[in-house]
């Protein structure tokens, strides 16, 4: 009757979490995940406006069944004050990567700077060979300038993992 | 006030009236406050003895046990103690000794960052680090254990800041914003769950130990009795009603009835109250109970839909929910289906042929004898597995057993416990040979505090479990579980502490001592009885197997 004959899709989700801002905490969840065995994508951690309250923005990947265990068990840790799963409602995800890259001509340096440029990044290091850009967006925008800057020689890059905030809209009504 | 005193004041504002314990460096404050301060300490020869003990103080009672060790070592050595009763949802409250702040994360001797180390079997844990947070922790660390679906809570308090000095506070309530568990089972869910009930035909209850936890035999007792709906108890649901009842289907799982078993793989409805469908219970899972509609109810959310898949969830307190329940229950119109259930009743009781002393009949005698009225833990394995088939259980909180972790060397000094928190009451350990040398040393503990408990040892010089298990899947290769020869004298053994020693090897033998053992009201007594050496727990299903496909060992 129905029993575990769940479609093992696998999904990405974006799954917010607020907790106490207490040592450790991040290692509850941390450990939550290794424990049993799920998969984290990116995790990002920084406090909220109220200085007692942290927030993490987890990607995690997994079917149905995983994530509605993955939701339980961070709702079941003490300091764990909310989980709200983004990708079931509209949201705005962003990330920011920092990208080093190879510009050793000056031709090769305008070229980038044009991408920049249309990417609506930033140069925000210049070095006697190289730029480093600042772009953020959505993980796919990322990874198309990425793409189109492989070519020039990517020397080093870092990527924040993505960050999420569900979209405010007007109440119909009331 | 000191940090220590502070602590000690704390622990007796939560009505701690024993701990279980070791000294050592860590806690020397601690033990110092502790020495005059009315509440029984109770010295252990092993911290992982302190923590069973505390374990079998709360499953007994319901109260929160509380066990106390050093740093390092000490911490560590509680560590199988916490983990089985975070497996079992026991409420213990762990409390560790930890360096001076300023040394921690220094390798300091004796440190080990023990908060770490049991985040993953805690329900939560505490790190002290301001003398001010010492009653906020202790009273959230008691509420956290008790509540909701409860657990072990660790407290690490650094020996510097037990010495420090401090203000004490009491405070009234505990707010913890992230934390606020459910009782109260959902309305709809619970007229839902009645829907499919009513509707059933071939309904199967499983009760769990969540009703022995929230005190719920009384409205189970009554729904059975409303509806007619037979029940089948897991192993730590063994107790929360009369097991010779006409409704009862004994155990189901693993080395669970026949009958038992049957009955939830032709079923069409399972309601199951506090029982989070372990592995040993459900057998091989895409084939539990096929054609039945599945009611979950418990606590714990996470526990549903873990492992099978539930049409109703009702998150909630087992006793909150039954009795909602019971408003609206009636008869059902099961007469066949009970029928049937007689009929393999009939054809497939329990049984052991009785040639040479059998454990199944010494658990049967101590059944007979103690009327259901004692309190018997086990250790684990087949002793185990015999107790919960051959003692005849009738009420909640007789019978303390490890199910979820199942650790050998629990069940003596959870007896110790167990005997502490109910002095008038027989606490029997029903132990195996093996696992009662894993914890031997707590008979020191038993016997200088005169906790009188009686530890009957199915004696088969085997790792029985293990070797049954090496007879039927590997080739009787006996791999290292063969215990002939090395054994000491467990007469002597148990004299030299102080205690009695029986040995027993035949039925007349044991029927002769079983009185005086069980009516010795001072001393701890140790009986040795040497039972058949290759009888095996039957029947059983392999693991990995459906429940339908049953081993029986009587042709």
């Amino acid at each position: 009757m129905g029993k575990n004959n769940n479609e093992n899709k696998i999904e990405t989700h974006i799954i917010s979490v607020t907790v106490e801002n207490r040592f450790g905490v991040l290692a509850r969840i941390s450990g939550l995940f290794s424990a049993r065995g799920y998969n984290i994508d990116s995790l990002c951690v920084a406090e909220t406006d109220d200085p007692s309250v942290s927030r993490m923005t987890i990607v995690v990947k997994g079917d149905e069944k995983i994530l509605e265990q993955i939701y339980k068990q961070l709702n079941k840790l003490i300091d764990v004050i909310k989980v709200q799963d983004l990708t079931k409602e509209d949201h705005i995800e962003r990330e920011l990567a920092l990208i080093k890259v190879n510009t050793p001509s000056f031709t090769e340096r305008q070229e980038v700077m044009q991408l920049t440029n249309i990417f609506r990044g930033k140069i925000v290091d210049v070095g006697k060979k190289t730029l480093t850009i600042e772009i953020s967006g959505s993980g796919s925008k990322i990874n198309a300038m990425l793409e189109l800057l492989k070519g020039f020689g990517i020397k080093e890059i870092i990527r924040t993992g993505k960050i999420a905030i569900s979209r405010e809209f007007e109440k119909k009504g009331g | 006030m000191k940090g220590a005193q502070i602590f000690v004041e704390c622990l007796k504002r939560e009505g701690v009236e024993v701990i279980f314990g070791y000294p050592g460096g860590a806690v020397l404050p601690l033990c110092d406050v502790l020495y005059d301060s009315g509440i029984r300490f109770i010295l252990t020869r092993h911290e992982q003895g302190a923590a069973h003990a505390a374990d079998g103080f709360a499953r007994s009672t319901g109260k929160v046990g509380v066990c106390l060790a050093t740093s390092g070592p000490g911490a560590t050595n509680l560590v199988t103690g916490i983990a089985t009763a975070y497996m079992d949802s026991v409420p213990i409250v762990a409390i560790t000794g930890q360096v001076a702040t300023h040394l921690i994360g220094n390798d300091a001797f004796q440190e080990v960052d023990i908060t770490g180390i049991t985040r993953p079997i805690t329900k939560h844990n505490y790190l002290i680090k301001e003398i001010s947070e010492i009653p906020r922790v202790v009273r959230e660390a008691f509420y956290i254990a008790k509540t909701g679906r409860p657990g072990p809570v660790l407290i690490d308090f650094p020996v510097d800041i037990q010495r420090k000095d401090g203000e004490f506070y009491w405070p009234e309530k505990v707010e913890i914003r992230s934390y606020r568990p459910v009782y109260e089972g959902h309305p709809l869910q619970i007229k839902k769950a009645w829907e499919l009930i009513r509707n059933s035909k071939r309904p199967v209850l499983i009760a769990g130990g969540g009703v022995v936890i929230s005190n719920a035999s009384e409205e189970l007792k009554k729904f059975v009795e409303k509806t007619g709906i037979p029940v089948a108890f897991t192993l730590l649901g063994l107790g929360s009603l009369d097991v010779e009842g006409d409704y009862s289907l004994g155990m189901p799982g693993m080395h669970g009835t026949k009958y038992a078993n049957y009955a939830i793989v032709e079923s069409d409805l399972i309601i199951s109250v506090g029982c989070r469908f372990d592995d040993r219970v459900t057998g091989k899972i895409d084939e539990f109970a096929p054609n039945a509609k599945i009611i979950h109810i418990d606590i714990d959310p996470s526990a549903i839909s873990k492992n099978v898949e539930v049409d109703i969830p009702i998150v909630g307190d087992a006793k909150n929910v039954l009795q909602k329940l019971n408003e609206i229950a009636e008869k059902l119109k099961i007469d066949e289906w009970i029928e049937k259930i007689k009929e393999w009743k009939r054809m497939y009781p329990l049984r052991y042929e009785r040639n040479g002393l059998k454990p199944q009949y010494i658990i049967e005698k101590i059944s007979e004898y103690t009327k259901g009225e004692a309190i018997i833990c086990t250790e684990v394995g087949q002793n185990q597995m015999w107790t919960a088939q051959y003692y005849k259980f009738k009420k909640p909180r007789t019978l303390i057993t490890s199910g979820g972790l199942g650790t050998m060397g629990f069940g003596f000094p959870a007896a110790i416990g167990a005997k502490v928190a109910n002095p008038d009451k027989i606490v029997i350990d029903i132990a195996g040979d093996g696992s009662i040398q894993m914890n031997i040393q707590e008979l020191a503990t038993a016997v200088f505090n005169k906790i009188s408990v009686k530890v009957f040892i199915i004696n088969n010089c085997y790792l029985g479990m293990v070797r049954q298990w090496q007879q039927l899947f590997y080739n009787r290769r006996y791999a290292f579980t063969c215990l002939e020869g090395s054994q000491p004298d467990f007469v002597k053994l148990a004299e030299s502490y102080g205690a009695i020693g029986y040995r027993v090897s035949t039925e007349e033998e044991f029927d002769k001592i079983l009185p005086k053992v069980l009516e010795e009201k001072e001393k701890v007594v140790f009986v040795d009885c040497r039972v058949e050496k290759e009888e095996n727990v039957f029947p059983m299903v392999p693991a990995g197997a459906s429940l339908n496909q049953i081993l029986d060992g009587i042709a």
